[in-house]
């Protein structure tokens, strides 16, 4: 029994995208991972071929499609065993802003261009002295002459070499109520006082261009406003169901990855007795509960994607699935190491970029520690 | 590893002796069911100088530390958790006597404690402040030369009138609390207490817990144990020092349930084969082996450095902590180990589970502990 | 999103059950744990509300339910907190032994008492020496003209004491391989040589009458025999899809119970002036543990729904009765590490809530026996 119905076209999408990742992403993962950062050229490909921003209407040039396209984007992603092309961030999370709340102009001046990967965005929230703690950033917009001023730091932002277009979320320094001051402003690469620093050397997740972004009096059009002002709080808490589902599905499909992989591993792998590593009831026993451990939390993904199509609340099921998902998916990189044993302390061996790369998702798009207060507080404990 | 120096090996070797003779698994079982105090043993081993190894020889004590009381504990709740945590919760909260109490106090409590004549419990806990003592709300009030008190303390061992306890009271209402709290040695036959079992737990049932209520209770000016107004510092050292008692009695409570698994799987075939044969059960031997011997480890080390005298700084709650955990964990796998036997009352394994259970609980319970421990470690924050 | 559609005659079966739960169960409770074993009035009342069997056709009495129905029977009894009246085991586990595979002739005789609660059943395969290796049981069952001798003991049988019939596995010692000489029987209690021990002295499962059988030259009819000779571990093996989901059920349930209990506990309980459920230690355990609990419920729900449409999970059943089990166990745990002493009080509920989930990781094949199982057919 699927709890999660795919039809004809998401078949045919994942297909499609298989062999796309196949030709176009998984030949050049080692120099991207190198390179500390994708290629533009692959986002254009993806764009041209229709693999960016599903869920667009297609008057934007998306393919109108629900939250299922955007799920086979992040497990087809998954299974390339790389973490840098931040196609999901791209298309699942922030290009959402300016589809639900961009104005008609914005949203033409912008999303065809998001659509067709000419466009890169990023999402820039987190400060050096504000990340779990949204509201106490402290990058200030001001209005001056018609026009906006941003002066601030924001740190850890992914895509954040290669975007074109930044959402930035800055307060009014004259709004004393931390939580309305926030609004949250689109900001073009190349405008004068915006600047960028140089990726950031990470764990993992080599190939994503993690970076720290940087505004002095950098003036923007009053326009470049995404919604109501002093609404920025709102609107980033209300994109947080997706935002956290998406992780919790790559959680869940990097885990599948790694046990696949490892699964395969001790079968063909022999000890020195000629025995399958696999014929190991130790062995056996630990791939059986990692199963076991994925196949649950599959089955809770599976169904919560259902119902955030459906367009239900289910905001504390995701916070528990994005931090169960999460750890689940740290757990089996871990336990799968060990079975694997000396080899996988090699670079050769894929496990040790999951393993590195999987271990910021218990961190990013709220640690999993903020997953739990929230899971506490919407229980009404 | 800590070196057990000539006498201590002896004390050891002298606890697994009398445990092992006078220690009867058909007797025990009786016993737990029936909630009933191994009397007869505790007098025995009493005699012979296992209770209160760690009081003063002039209070017929043993002239020896934490880590001599630790290896009789070990080894009693080794050969069976219930009696073992009996014996060595008999003498609970007497500690706070050896530390605090002047001589006159000692010589008064100390001998019939070790003696096998009066057993000795502590009340610190309170149902409306649980285990954050700064709430304590029973009072102490001084008229003269005496105290009187009024208020209520939870899970106290020993419940009853041939008992002595250990009672935290607020003598100043006003003060804050490290400075308003007093403690007091209390007779179990004083006039004015109630004394409401608990009836039978989980585990530890060998020992009774109860809830007691003080009215107008009063007492004489000389049972104010050292200085007015240290309660609160006198409970924390003391919580220490019984957290590693009680680690104590979980290495044992793990390393008896242990033995008795260990003994299983070379036992027991399945499929024609010894358990111990199967992968899977060799690589549970070697868990429950090496949370053993760290639980070990930490018992010992921090009751050598409580004998030393040096700061503990919550090492003996990290030990506690570290022990019960062990302990549960041993135990649980030892049932698993020996399936639906291990289900049984019989297999004993059932009850040590269900004993470290309990000690896992006790002092606070691990949440509490762990705030307690990360107070010390993190200090006041500028 | 509902992975189970439940009907008007569902909802209506729970709420019937759950009145009858309050007042014909809950308050004996205490009685029949210090007993050790429920009355047999009490099956009888179950029978005659409807909630014995309720899967069986009406020709038995039975209301011609599905599987939710078992699954609603588990909810509403684990809320009663006792063990003893074992309707899980009786309608979900032995009874389908007798519907699938006995004779019209078995069927028409006993499946009625069955359902009535007149005719208390038990299975009984393990031996003290063949718990996990079934295969390895040693109770013979020899034929001798129209009759069969049974000579063997059984052990940790639950309904042990109160059983009026025992689907009973034997073997025959003149077949060579273990697995073909396994067949199941019907042995009706008070037959001449078959006694019954006394209750076992049990960590827990207090009012579950869990006991030893003796059968001494015992004889029963050939006709007895259920199903073909020679196929009893075949049997045993086909029915166990559903025992591993009934004992995940009883899991998820178990854990379920303990959390809404916890969680009640502490919005209730001060320390310091405020409840306990404001800290946020208390707050990430109750996070953790209600997460786990509905990952357990949702993988169980859909396990439910395969299992009713006629698909083989043995894979998936396997790996849900050991996590589930091990889930109540975790959960019993760290309830009690949340509510502290005053839970570990024979007064606290979850006091028996840990000692009854502790076995469950042990019967019904152990945790063990269920990962084997999974590796063998995930092909490792
Ligand atoms: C690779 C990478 C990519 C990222 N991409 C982006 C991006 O594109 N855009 C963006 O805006 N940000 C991004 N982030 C930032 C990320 O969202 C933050 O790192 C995260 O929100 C945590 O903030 P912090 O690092 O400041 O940690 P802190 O908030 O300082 O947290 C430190 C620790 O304290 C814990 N903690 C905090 N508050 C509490 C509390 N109340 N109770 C208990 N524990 C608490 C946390 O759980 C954590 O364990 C990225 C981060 C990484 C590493
Ligand atoms: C309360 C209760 C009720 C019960 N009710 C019934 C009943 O109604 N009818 C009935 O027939 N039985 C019943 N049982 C018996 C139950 O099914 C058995 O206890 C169970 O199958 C385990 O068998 P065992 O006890 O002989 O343990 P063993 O088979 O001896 O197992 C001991 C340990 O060894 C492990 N082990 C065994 N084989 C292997 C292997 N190959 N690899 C790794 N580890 C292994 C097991 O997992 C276990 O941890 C009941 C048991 C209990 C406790």
């Amino acid at each position: 029994m699927d709890i999660l119905h795919y039809t004809e076209a998401h078949h045919d999408f994942r297909k499609r995208l298989r062999a796309f990742m196949d030709r176009e992403v998984v030949p050049h993962i080692d120099q991207w991972e190198a390179d500390q950062g994708v290629s533009r050229e692959v986002w254009r490909k993806m764009g041209r071929a229709g693999f960016l921003c599903p869920t667009l209407p297609t008057a934007y040039g998306g393919l109108g499609g629900d939250f299922r396209f955007s799920v086979i984007g992040i497990e087809e992603i998954s299974r390339t065993n790389h973490g840098g092309l931040g196609a999901p961030l791209h298309s699942d999370i922030v290009v959402p802003y300016i589809m639900s709340y961009g104005n008609d102009v914005q949203k033409q001046t912008y999303l065809p261009g998001c659509a067709a990967g000419d466009i890169v965005t990023a999402v820039a929230m987190t400060e050096p002295g504000a990340g779990s703690d949204l509201s106490s950033m402290t990058t200030t917009a001001e209005e001056d002459r018609g026009q906006l001023v941003i002066n601030g730091v924001k740190t850890f932002i992914s895509n954040g070499i290669l975007c074109d277009l930044a959402i930035v979320a800055a307060k009014d320094p004259h709004e004393t109520n931390p939580h309305q001051a926030i609004s949250l402003y689109l900001i073009e690469d190349g405008t004068p006082g915006f600047q960028k620093g140089r990726p950031l050397d990470k764990m993992g997740l080599h190939s994503q261009d993690t970076a720290e972004l940087f505004f002095s009096n950098c003036r923007i059009p009053a326009e470049n406003r995404l919604g109501e002002k002093g609404m920025g709080f709102l609107m980033l808490m209300d994109k947080l169901q997706q935002e956290r589902l998406v992780t919790a599905v790559m959680g869940i499909s990097v885990a599948e990855v790694m046990l696949e992989w490892t699964m395969r591993h001790c079968k063909k792998t022999t000890t020195s007795a000629g025995r399958p590593l696999s014929r190991s009831q130790a062995v056996q026993f630990a791939l059986v509960e990692m199963a076991t451990e994925v196949n649950l939390g599959r089955t809770f993904v599976d169904k919560l994607v259902v119902e955030h199509v459906a367009g239900n609340n289910v905001i504390v099921e995701t916070s528990m699935a994005k931090y169960w998902c999460t750890e689940l998916g740290k757990r089996v990189a871990d336990r799968c190491l060990d079975l694997v044993g000396d080899y996988g302390g090699l670079e050769q061996c894929p496990l040790v970029r999951g393993f590195r790369d999987v271990r910021v998702m218990s961190i990013f798009a709220g640690t999993n520690e903020i997953m739990k207060g929230i899971a506490a507080k919407f229980m009404g404990l | 590893m800590v070196d057990l120096n000539r006498s201590q090996k002896q004390i050891q070797k002298a606890a697994n002796d009398f445990a092992k003779g006078e220690f009867d698994k058909d007797q025990a079982l009786a016993m737990e069911n029936a909630n009933e105090f191994p009397d007869a043993i505790w007098k025995k081993a009493a005699d012979l100088g296992f209770i209160g190894v760690h009081f003063p020889e002039a209070y017929s004590g043993g002239g020896m530390g934490i880590l001599d009381a630790c290896l009789i504990s070990e080894a009693f709740c080794r050969k069976d958790s219930s009696i073992g945590t009996a014996l060595a919760l008999s003498a609970s909260g007497a500690e706070c006597l050896v530390r605090f109490g002047d001589a006159a106090t000692q010589a008064a409590f100390l001998p019939p404690i070790a003696e096998g004549r009066l057993r000795c419990g502590y009340g610190f806990f309170e149902s409306g402040c649980r285990s954050d003592l700064s709430g304590v709300q029973t009072v102490a009030v001084k008229n003269e030369n005496q105290w009187i008190i009024n208020g209520s303390k939870s899970h106290v061992l020993n419940g009853g009138d041939d008992s002595v306890y250990l009672i935290l009271c607020r003598t100043d209402p006003d003060a804050p609390p490290e400075k308003g709290l007093s403690l007091f040695v209390v007779e179990g036959d004083r006039e004015g207490i109630a004394v409401r079992e608990a009836g039978r737990k989980l585990g530890a049932n060998m020992v009774a817990t109860a809830d007691l209520t003080f009215t107008d209770v009063i007492i004489p000016a000389a049972n104010l144990l050292g200085k007015e107004g240290r309660g609160l510092a006198q409970a924390e050292a003391f919580f220490e020092e019984a957290g590693i008692l009680i680690a104590a009695q979980c290495v044992g409570t793990a390393a008896g349930a242990f033995d008795r698994a260990l003994a299983y799987v070379k036992e027991r075939e399945q499929f024609n084969r010894k358990l111990a044969v199967f992968e899977i059960t060799r690589q549970k031997i070697a868990e429950m082996a090496m949370k053993v011997e760290q639980a070990r480890l930490m018992t010992y080390e921090a009751a050598r450095r409580c004998d030393a005298g040096q700061g503990l700084e919550k090492f003996g709650t990290m030990a506690r902590i570290t022990a019960a955990r062990a302990a549960v964990e041993v135990a649980d796998e030892a049932i698993q180990l020996f399936g639906g036997y291990g289900y049984m009352k019989e297999s004993e394994v059932e009850r040590f589970y269900r004993d470290a259970k309990v000690a896992d609980l006790t002092l606070g319970g691990t949440i509490h502990l762990k705030n307690k421990i990360a107070a010390g470690v993190i200090g006041k924050l500028k | 999103m509902d992975i189970l559609t439940y009907t008007e005659a569902h909802h209506r079966f729970r709420d019937r059950l759950r009145e009858f739960c309050e007042t014909e169960i809950m308050p004996h409770v205490d009685q029949w744990e210090n007993d050790h074993i429920v009355p047999r009035k009490i099956w009888q009342k179950m029978g005659h509300g409807g909630f014995l069997c309720p899967t069986l056709p009406a020709a038995y009495g039975g209301i011609e339910g599905d599987f939710i129905h078992c699954l609603i029977v588990t909810e509403e009894l684990s809320r009663t907190m006792q063990t003893g009246l074992a309707a899980g085991l009786h309608s979900d586990v032995v009874v389908p032994y007798i519907e699938s595979f006995g004779s019209d002739e078995q069927k028409r005789k006993y499946l009625p008492g069955c359902v009535s609660g007149d005719c208390i059943t038990a299975v009984a395969m393990t031996e003290p020496g063949a718990g996990s290796d079934v295969a390895g049981m040693q109770t013979t069952a020899v034929e001798d003209g129209d009759a069969v001798v049974l000579n063997g003991s059984k052990t940790f049988i639950s309904n042990g004491v109160i059983c009026d019939l025992v689907v009973l596995a034997a073997k025959d010692p003149a077949v060579e391989n273990k697995h073909q000489a396994v067949s199941l029987y019907v042995v009706e209690a008070g037959t001449p040589g078959f006694e019954k021990g006394t209750q076992l002295e049990k960590m827990g499962w207090h009012s579950q009458d869990t006991a030893e059988l003796f059968f001494t030259n015992c004889r029963i009819p050939k006709h007895n025999r259920l199903g073909e000779k020679g196929a009893g571990f075949f049997m045993l093996m086909g029915k166990l899809q559903q025992e591993r989901l009934v004992c995940c059920m009883g899991g998820v349930v178990a854990a379920e119970r303990i959390l809404e209990y916890t969680t009640a506990h502490c919005r209730r309980t001060t320390a310091g002036g405020k409840p306990l459920s404001k800290s946020q230690a208390v707050q990430f355990a109750l996070v953790e543990m209600a997460t786990e609990a509905k990952l357990g419920r949702t993988f169980m729900e859909k396990l439910i729904a395969e299992h009713m449409a006629g698909e083989n999970i043995i894979v998936e059943t396997s790996m849900a009765k050991y996590w589930a089990t091990d889930l109540a166990n975790r959960m019993a745990n760290r309830a009690l590490d949340i509510v502290g002493e005053d839970g570990a009080r024979e007064s606290c509920l979850l006091t028996r809530a840990l000692r009854d989930a502790r076995v469950m990781s042990i019967f019904a094949g152990t945790n063990e026996i269920m990962k084997g199982i999974a590796a063998k057919f995930m092909g490792l």
